[in-house]
């Protein structure tokens, strides 16, 4: 009875990631598309968004659920490149003097954010969504009108014969901020994959000796770690990944690094006194607030780092292989939605996220992403389906995840409260 | 030399706007000593907590007069920040704690053990991490000080409500510099054993030298544990003693006691005696309504009669009316007339002739920007079609102004017109409106549920008056809610109490205060009538 019913919970804390792995194998079966283009389209997404999704962690911790106005932070982002552009600086030094703008940028505008969701408590998440809207307002009047005119701008990146910066701004060849950062190095996937399986299973052994983990985590890390590592030894899935059949899969070592480095500051600052505020925050305010702690300056902080890390996973994404244009007015625009869809359909909820289950989203997400067109070609004979099916897609997640919780704590609260049902139960 | 007091709170008065809540209040506490403070609801206790606490509503209202003394010292406690210092703690009614949580989080929040590291000596000690190891081992401690075996690193969320409790005195004890400890009701949610335990739990921490303000309106708890008493009765001191100098009855009688005839309101009496009809007959009533939740309700109602329920806030007294007329979530057996209610039904049980005059007149009671006539007609053309004229059902206008006319002279509702919005009327007004409508229902039987509440002295008589009209002209039965124990012995035939969720005594209006006071602590006299 009792594993029964952790099994239900279990399946519906995770209904919507279930959901997502049956349609991704099916759509990746019926797409007809080679698994070899999947994966390598698949890993070229993860560099690309991982960064962003991982930066909405901290404020779902903190109680705020989704924070859609990650997309100010990718705006913060932009007004970087944009300057780094139009002073001609390229590569490296381009791509960390945007993050440097972005830094201080980001941190004011989540902390204008912060202050007024602290004035709109209980409605964080749709409050974030629409404040990004407004946002993209004031983001397109800055651009067409004040660049150019009033800041002055390089003659390259404004629209001639005009004040405000172009639609679209090339970021390969000269300017060179294109895989300024994927670019600096790369390794095979396979032998990351090995080398990643081999810290894993090292690192539970050692947590074991060390007593932090039970044996049973630890067994289930090893053989975890043995059977992903296992699978690749077989020539059969390795040869879709080696390049033997198609191309060969690499990492951006530098990239993974950095998404690596993102979710270890991400555990580590709940660690440590601020984690344990933004957890207590997060959980319940009255109690908080009794205990002295500053829940409003706490909630602006969890922002705050949100939307700064948001701006520089955007820089990430910019850059990333395969963009290599910046579209002026459009860029930010889905940042918000892809990511929040993204970490929810990792199984997080409004008030629960890990690094974990923000990587799983996205690689679920954008499995489905990348097939849809194929597969709905395939299944209805017209590929525009598809694109509509994404939309959808995203927006369905959002709602189902928002439904599933209010539904759940709903009944949770009414669990608490005095238990009519079991007490008659009990009588007849 | 060590002071003779911990605390000394002097001549301590408190006023909301012109109304005196305290009124020259002292209480002085030992060191080492577990004081009582008991008192009826409204009695001034938690105002004078709240003065103690520096709590934001005592400061924001104009503060105090009065002085307190805190080890010998004259000191100004600014916030509930600044009282922690001092080393005054508070064990909450309701829980602060963080269900997802372990046992240690609970008991270190915001006051963890860290260790500085490289980010954190230039960011600051909010990076500085959790040193969890130092802290287990202090939660550990102050789990074993109050006799808790649990592990200090389960989650409070899968802990039984009774541990809770223990968890936030280890909190408490936990803090060091602790002098004074303040424990509200702390055993309203406690199984008996567990009573027990916790009161062993404040002496062993009395005897380390930790004075303890007892709050609690169980008798036997006091007479069990403390050592010293305080009465307070309508914001001012009735009395402060020993223990040992005084009986539980003398308690109870001096916490309800009223020599004087205030706050009674003169009635028409009954002529003829009420018969035996039986009207209603609750069994084993649940109800789950937040804050009021009654746990086995058990009582008969005659026709004709008006029956008082009283008990202190919180007790469930208001979850009956509220539980019959399907407003919250209830289960057991109610019986009109031999006929059983559908519970949770609010629709049917109005139209089976019951009709209800709610004490949260503003959010159920009333559309407040709706005017007075349509207030009056509402219900009645919802529940009953009533005020509907012609096939298509048009709401019948003419007949609606003309039934409220009627009521705004019949109860002296004090309007403009009868046009007039709800919203814009005094409270006593809104009252009488409230009145009106349950009565435009045309009811068989009526609950009142705290009738007189935020409204003043004439317009109290005048709601009670009308209601003893109405049940004497048309017989109607009433069933009154009240806090006021006084307006209840005013106008009811019977009363009963009830205290944690059941009926504890059904008493006549003039049975004494003794008789009053121990049943509002949950314990039955001899004088009760039953049913």
């Amino acid at each position: 009875m009792r594993e029964q019913n952790q099994l239900k919970s279990h399946l519906e804390k995770y209904v919507v990631t279930y959901l997502f792995i049956a349609l991704s194998v099916l759509f990746i079966i019926t797409s007809g598309l080679d698994i070899n283009y999947v994966a390598s389209q698949l890993l070229l997404r993860l560099n690309r968004n991982a960064f962003i999704v991982l930066a909405l962690i901290i404020p779902i911790i903190a109680g705020m659920g989704i924070n859609f106005a990650i997309t100010i932070g990718a705006m913060a982002a932009q007004i970087g490149l944009l300057l780094v552009i139009s002073w001609g600086i390229s590569g490296v030094p381009g791509i960390l003097l945007a993050a440097a703008i972005t830094l201080p940028l980001g941190s004011l505008f989540g902390f204008l954010i912060g202050k007024l969701l602290n004035k709109m408590k209980g409605q964080e998440t749709i409050g974030s969504l629409i404040l990004g809207y407004f946002a993209n307002g004031a983001y397109q009047l800055l651009f067409l009108f004040i660049f150019g005119s009033i800041i002055p701008l390089n003659s390259n990146v404004t629209i001639v014969g005009a004040s405000g910066v172009q639609n679209t701004l090339n970021l390969t060849g000269s300017v060179g901020l294109y895989t300024a950062v994927d670019g600096i190095a790369h390794i095979p996937f396979l032998l990351a994959l090995y080398i990643s399986c081999g810290v894993l299973a090292l690192l539970t052994v050692v947590q074991y000796l060390r007593k932090k983990i039970s044996r049973k985590k630890m067994l289930v890390g090893v053989i975890a770690s043995v059977l992903i590592a296992g699978i690749f030894l077989i020539p059969a899935v390795a040869n879709t990944v080696n390049g033997s059949h198609g191309r060969e899969l690499k990492l951006p070592l530098v990239t993974w690094l950095l998404i690596l480095g993102l979710c270890l500051f991400n555990s580590t600052i709940m660690r440590t006194r601020l984690g344990q505020k933004f957890r207590a925050v997060g959980q319940n305010q009255t109690v908080a607030n009794a205990s002295g702690i500053n829940v409003d300056r706490t909630r602006v902080i969890a922002i705050m780092i949100s939307t700064v890390l948001a701006g520089w996973g955007q820089i990430m994404f910019m850059q990333s292989e395969g963009i290599g244009t910046f579209q002026t007015y459009a860029a930010h625009e889905q940042v918000g939605l892809y990511a929040g869809a993204a970490i929810l359909v990792g199984g997080a909820s409004i008030d629960r996220a890990t690094n974990l289950q923000a990587l799983i989203g996205t690689f679920l997400f954008h499995s489905l992403f990348i097939t849809a067109q194929s597969a709905s070609s395939a299944m209805f004979g017209n590929s525009v389906i598809g694109e509509y099916f994404r939309a959808f897609l995203s927006y369905g997640v959002i709602a189902l995840a928002l439904i599933i919780y209010a539904w759940r704590t709903n009944r949770q609260r009414k669990a608490g409260q005095l238990n009519l049902a079991d007490r008659h139960a009990v009588k007849s | 030399m060590a002071n003779e007091f911990i605390l000394e709170m002097n001549h301590i008065t408190k006023l909301y706007g012109s109304n005196a809540v305290l009124k020259d209040v002292s209480l002085k506490i030992r060191p080492g000593e577990i004081h009582a403070l008991l008192g009826e609801n409204g009695a001034g206790k938690s105002t004078l907590m709240n003065v103690l606490f520096g709590m934001p509503v005592i400061h924001t209202t104009g503060g105090f007069e009065g002085e307190v003394l805190f080890d010998g010292e004259k000191v100004e406690i600014s916030s509930p920040m600044s009282a922690m210092e001092k080393g005054i703690g508070m064990v909450h009614q309701e829980f602060m704690l963080i269900p997802g949580f372990s046992v240690t989080d609970n008991i270190k929040l915001n006051r963890e053990i860290t260790r500085p590291w490289l980010v954190s000596k230039v960011l600051g000690k909010d990076l500085e991490f959790l040193d969890t190891k130092t802290m287990a081992r202090d939660a550990r401690k102050a789990l074993d000080d109050v006799g808790m075996s649990i592990e200090e690193y389960t989650l409070v969320s899968g802990l039984p409500v009774g541990h809770m409790q223990f968890i936030e005195i280890a909190r408490e004890i936990d803090k060091s510099g602790m002098k004074l400890l303040v424990f509200d009701e702390p055993t309203a949610v406690l199984t008996e054993s567990e009573a027990q335990q916790l009161l062993d739990v404040m002496k062993s921490i009395a005897a380390k030298g930790i004075a303890i303000i007892f709050i609690t309106h169980r008798l036997d708890e006091v007479m069990n544990a403390a050592d010293t008493i305080t009465i307070l009765r309508d914001g001012q001191l009735v009395s402060s003693f020993d223990k040992s100098s005084i009986t539980p009855e003398d308690i109870a009688a001096l916490m309800i006691g009223r020599s004087d005839e205030d706050g009674m309101v003169r009635v028409e009496k009954r002529t003829e005696p009420v018969g035996d009809t039986v009207a209603m007959s609750i069994s084993d009533l649940w109800v789950n309504m937040p804050g009021e939740v009654d746990k086995g309700i058990n009582l008969t109602v005659r026709e004709g009669e008006i029956l008082g329920i009283g008990g202190l806030a919180g007790q469930g007294k208001l979850g009956i009316p509220n539980g019959v007329m399907g407003l919250y979530e209830a289960a057991g057996d109610v019986e009109f007339y031999g006929q059983k209610l559908p519970l949770g039904d609010a629709g049917a049980v109005l139209r089976s002739g019951l009709a209800m005059v709610s004490e949260d007149r503003r959010g159920v009671g009333l559309l407040l920007d709706q005017s007075i006539e349509n207030n009056i007609a509402f219900t009645a053309m919802q529940v009953n079609g009533d005020f509907m004229k012609g096939f298509l059902h048009q709401k019948d206008t003419g007949a609606i102004r003309r039934y409220a006319e009627e009521m705004i002279k019949e109860l002296d509702i004090r309007c403009t017109s009868p046009a007039q919005p709800v919203g814009t009327l005094s409270g006593g007004n809104q009252q009488k409106v409230c009145v009106a409508r349950a009565l435009a229902m045309k009811p068989r039987f009526l609950f009142v549920s705290e009738p007189t509440r935020g409204i003043d002295i004439g317009a109290k008589q005048l709601v009670l008056e009308t209601l003893v009209r109405l049940n004497r002209e048309t017989g109607m039965t009433i069933v009154m809610v009240s806090s006021e124990l006084q307006e209840l012995r005013s106008v009811c035939d019977r009363i009963a109490i009830v205290a944690e969720g059941k009926v504890v005594d059904i008493l006549k209006t003039d049975a004494s205060d003794t008789a009053f006071g121990l049943a509002m602590s949950g314990v039955k006299s001899k004088e009760g009538v039953g049913e």
